[in-house]
């Protein structure tokens, strides 16, 4: 080696696994796979402190896919143990990987609460906006009127918004990406990962086999550009193949402009404050849908705030500072006793 | 002036202190009780209590009791029947007339005896003037008029008078039993600490009932319970979730494995969760958890993190906690699992004493899915239990489910404070960083336990979960062969248990007629029924069950000794199915109660007679 480092380097290879991925070939969790693999060295945290926490389905088979500490759990039920893992040990870098049946159905009420104490576990939701793993069935975020087999004449449901699930329950970091762009995965990953708090990055999924091209007119190779809005915190929300397109306030809502239309010029467009705690815009954001605006990617919002474990730790220091009892003989012995001669 | 009045020594004496949820019966109570303990008396206690928080003032309905058994003898249960009663109000009369001895003490208070308390407890006849309450020792205390003008130099108001009316009550009590009135001056100096004007208060009418006692001509005796003969040192009274919370804290002290409890709020099992959320300085953590699925995946999250996972809940909650008890079933991990049992099914009665949780505790799963089962037996056992629990689940690396009791998790006894330095070591059987040869489901020869690697230590990183491993290497198989493999083994880790817990005992003779059989929060019925009718020269054998799964190794030894077997449980027969499936080979009676009630010594006592004379 021409140097030497106190902490080893660790490359993605770091986190191969001789074991076969058996996802269909095409799915979209390739891609996320070989993102998350790019990102974790970029985090800095040694690959013995990482571990991955999954539900069931096809996006929770993730942690047998990658070498780290991998648990396995529970549908619906990961943010729950994920919770329990960090708690425990706050030291560890934890993800959490889900799917739109596994954290909006069955794990809905797990989903919101993790969000809420903002314990800081990475959550990869895995939105292919169907059922996977149990062949086709419609999911909570499946849109309605679509067809699929529990659905012959079309679902009869409004699908959730995870964004605006999130941001109900008081998420601090909220992101979404596509499954068809590496680069901004790898990004916005690893901003996830050093987010201090629960970070839900939504990826926009393809299901090759059950829900092929769901996703297409956003991720389409003609389309992307114009249909999808990067936003980064601090940058104009500028978009479109000609970067010519933006979005400005215009009342209560946003309006998609041209610069050099209308008068409008560049200096006019919004620039996206993702720690805004007046959290208007990160809805409006979230709930842009086409074909009157583009889908907005990134970290739509970005909070610090207490982190759960935090404030747990502090707790717990503060009260060994309070008390004298230090064992648990200290503590069978306090408070009303009676000897007995 | 003080008259000679005569002292009567009593080797018992049950007290039942009863009234509106708000009169501060519990509190009473328990003043009462520390006093007995403090003298030295044996005893136990159990506080029952409605559902509703302030169900409707002077209903039947929103009776709230306290009963405390104390003695000079060996205190074993909070007694069938009392010798005193408090009443402070009609309904209170009347919910507990039928639990009294004959000649019994009333104490009630007087100016709650009027028509429109009558028509709450629904009385069509007074009590004080029809014969209901002949053969009864009847003392009419006016105890809301004296409370209100023994403070009205406080600047009280007479809400709050009210309140203390409980302290006057504890005065005769005081009085009537002989006891130190400093003991429950001293009770009422910690307890109103950071409030004078109510200390003071409460200790002028703690005085005032004292005197008040001294001056009836009606009070023609005092009782004295002298010092019980037990065992001498160090003792204090607990409750049977506090000694469930402070079991599980020894046991991650000797294991070095911090504690970690992910619950939900249930009755009875909440106590578990408050006490635990006030032992962060001992670095237990409490997770009040959104459900209880999450109670127990959170639990199963920290154990893989290495910690000493746990979940505590009732019936309802067990029955959510399946799945998550599957998981750690399979992923092999620690976790402890207490069910405070309540009368069931579904909410069914959330304040009263159940054992209907048995077969759910034990095949309430999903596949093959086998865990230990323990019962604790008394109040204080239950922190002898709680800490084997976690100490069966750290060395087998499985989940334990430990029962517990609504009677047993609110009632109370005295017990001898142990030292932890004398409890068995608890050895997580940990792997070194680096370990080469560490492979997730290679397992220790004798226990069959896998090891415990845990994240964050070097060169061990490895995956487990939900689906069945290969054997060894912990890989996901679906292999018929390993399937089947893994099945037996998971199995037969739990059978090897029994090699590593203590034989069952019996109370008696190991030859004999009947032989009564118990698990778990019936001890003290039980042991009372069966001791009383040994000294009458009987031959009954008690033995009381805490290991359920496995079973001890003896079990089929001591089933053989006797003409009879009768298994008593508070349910219809869940121990008595297990034990004929285990054992089938004998013969097995039953005594079935499900009325949301402990046993009564006497319909034990009346049950074996019964038998006894058939053999």
């Amino acid at each position: 080696m021409a140097f030497e480092s106190a902490v080893p380097i660790i490359t993605p290879q770091d986190f191969n696994l001789d074991t076969q991925v058996k996802w269909c070939p095409g799915c979209g969790g390739h891609a996320v796979l070989s993102s998350i693999k790019k990102a974790l060295p970029e985090t800095g945290v040694p690959k013995e402190k990482i571990v991955f926490v999954s539900g069931i389905g096809c996006s929770s088979r993730f942690p047998y896919y990658i070498n780290a500490y991998g648990f396995h759990g529970l549908h619906g039920r990961a943010p729950a143990i994920a919770s329990g893992i960090k708690v425990a040990n706050p030291e560890l870098s934890v993800w959490l990987i889900t799917g739109d049946g596994d954290s909006m159905a069955i794990g809905g009420n797990h989903f919101i609460h993790i969000l809420r104490r903002n314990i800081d576990v990475n959550i990869i939701l895995f939105n292919n906006k169907i059922y996977g793993l149990t062949k086709g069935q419609y999911s909570p975020t499946t849109p309605m009127g679509s067809i699929t087999k529990t659905s012959p004449e079309g679902t009869i449901e409004s699908p959730f918004l995870p964004g605006e699930l999130a941001m109900g329950a008081q998420g601090t970091f909220y992101a979404r990406v596509v499954d068809t762009d590496p680069k901004m995965m790898r990004e916005v990953f690893v901003q996830a990962a050093r987010h201090k708090g629960t970070s839900l990055v939504e990826v926009f999924q393809n299901c090759v086999i059950f829900n092929n091209k769901v996703h297409e007119d956003i991720t389409g190779k003609d389309v992307r550009e114009d249909n999808q809005i990067y936003v980064q915190h601090g940058k104009p929300m500028i978009f479109g193949k000609d970067r010519n397109k933006g979005l400005i306030q215009s009342g209560s809502k946003f309006v998609v402009v041209k610069v050099g239309e209308n008068g409008v010029k560049k200096d006019d467009i919004l620039v996206h404050d993702a720690h805004n705690t007046d959290d208007t815009s990160h809805y409006m954001l979230s709930r842009m849908t086409l074909p009157d605006y583009p889908m907005a990617m990134g970290i739509i919002r970005e909070w610090k705030t207490g982190v759960y474990e935090n404030l747990l730790y502090k707790q717990i220091k503060e009260s060994k500072k309070k008390t004298k009892i230090r064992t648990v003989n200290d503590l069978l012995h306090s408070g009303n006793t009676f000897r007995i001669e | 002036m003080k008259k000679d009045k005569k002292v009567i020594e009593l080797d018992e004496v049950v007290v039942k202190f009863a009234g509106d949820s708000g009169d501060g019966m519990q509190l009473t109570g328990s003043q009462f009780s520390d006093t007995s303990a403090f003298i030295g008396n044996d005893l136990s206690t159990f506080p029952d209590f409605p559902s509703e928080i302030r169900a409707p003032q002077g209903t039947i309905a929103g009776v709230s009791g306290f009963q405390v058994h104390i003695g000079h003898k060996e205190i074993q249960t909070p007694g069938d029947q009392a010798d005193v009663l408090v009443a402070m109000n009609p309904a209170a009369l009347k919910a507990n007339l039928r639990w009294l001895k004959k000649g019994a003490t009333i104490i009630l208070d007087i100016d709650n005896f009027d028509n429109k308390h009558y028509k709450k407890a629904g009385y069509i006849e007074d009590p004080l003037h029809d014969d209901s309450l002949e053969g009864y020792n009847v003392l009419k205390a006016p105890i809301t008029n004296l409370t209100r003008s023994t403070v009205k130099d406080f600047e009280i108001d007479t809400r709050t008078a009210d309140k203390m009316r409980n302290q006057f009550v504890a005065g005769i009590l005081y009085w009537l039993f002989n006891r130190d009135l400093k003991i429950g001056e001293t009770f009422l100096k910690e307890k109103f600490r950071k409030k004078p004007e109510l200390k003071n208060a409460n200790i002028a009418v703690l005085h005032s009932g004292y005197n008040y006692a001294e001056t009836l001509e009606a009070m023609t005796a005092t009782f004295l319970v002298n010092p019980a003969e037990k065992q001498k040192g160090l003792f204090r009274n607990i409750t049977g979730n506090t000694a469930t919370s402070w079991g599980l804290l020894a046991a991650a002290e000797k294991s070095g494995r911090k504690l970690f409890l992910g619950s939900y709020p249930i009755t009875p099992a909440s106590e578990i969760l408050q006490e635990l959320a006030k032992m962060k300085h001992l670095d237990a953590i409490t997770f009040q958890a959104e459900d209880e699925i999450a109670g127990i995946c959170s639990a199963i999250g920290a154990s893989f993190a290495g910690r000493l996972g746990v979940t505590s809940t009732s019936g309802p909650g067990l029955a959510l906690k399946g799945e998550g008890i599957g998981l750690a079933v399979i992923t092999e991990l620690p976790v402890v699992i207490i069910d405070v049992q309540r009368g069931g099914p579904s909410t069914g009665l959330p304040t009263k004493t159940e054992q209907t949780d048995l077969l759910q505790a034990l095949y309430g799963r999903n596949g093959e899915s086998p865990c230990a089962v323990l019962a604790a037996s008394t109040p204080a056992s239950c922190f002898d239990f709680a800490y084997m629990a976690a100490k069966i689940a750290i060395e087998h690396m499985t989940p334990v489910i430990l029962l517990t009791d609504g009677y047993l998790a609110n009632g109370s006894e005295l017990w001898p404070i142990p030292n932890t330095e004398d409890l068995p070591e608890i050895v997580p059987p940990l792997v070194k960083d680096n370990d080469i040869y560490y492979l997730p489901y290679d397992r220790d020869p004798e226990k069959l336990a896998r090891r415990w690697a845990v994240p964050g230590q070097e060169g061990l990183r490895h995956r487990i979960g939900g689906l069945e491993k290969a054997d060894v290497t912990g890989e996901v198989s679906h292999d018929p062969m390993n399937h089947e493999i893994m099945v037996l083994t998971r199995a037969e880790k739990i059978e090897r248990i029994a090699n590593k817990i203590p034989e069952q005992e019996v109370i008696g003779s190991k030859r004999g007629e009947l032989l009564v059989i118990g698990w778990g929060g019936t001890y003290g019925a039980l042991y009372t029924a069966v001791t009383e009718l040994q000294k009458e020269g009987k031959s009954i054998s008690l033995a009381q069950f805490n290991y359920i799964n496995p079973l001890p190794r003896n079990t089929k030894e001591i089933l053989k000794g006797y003409k009879k077997r009768i298994v008593c449980e508070l349910n219809l027969g869940q121990f008595s199915t297990y034990l004929r499936s285990k054992h089938p080979q004998f013969d097995y009676l039953q005594y079935n109660k499900v009325q949301g009630l402990p046993f009564m010594v006497s319909e034990l006592k009346m049950k074996f007679n019964e038998i006894l004379e058939e053999i």
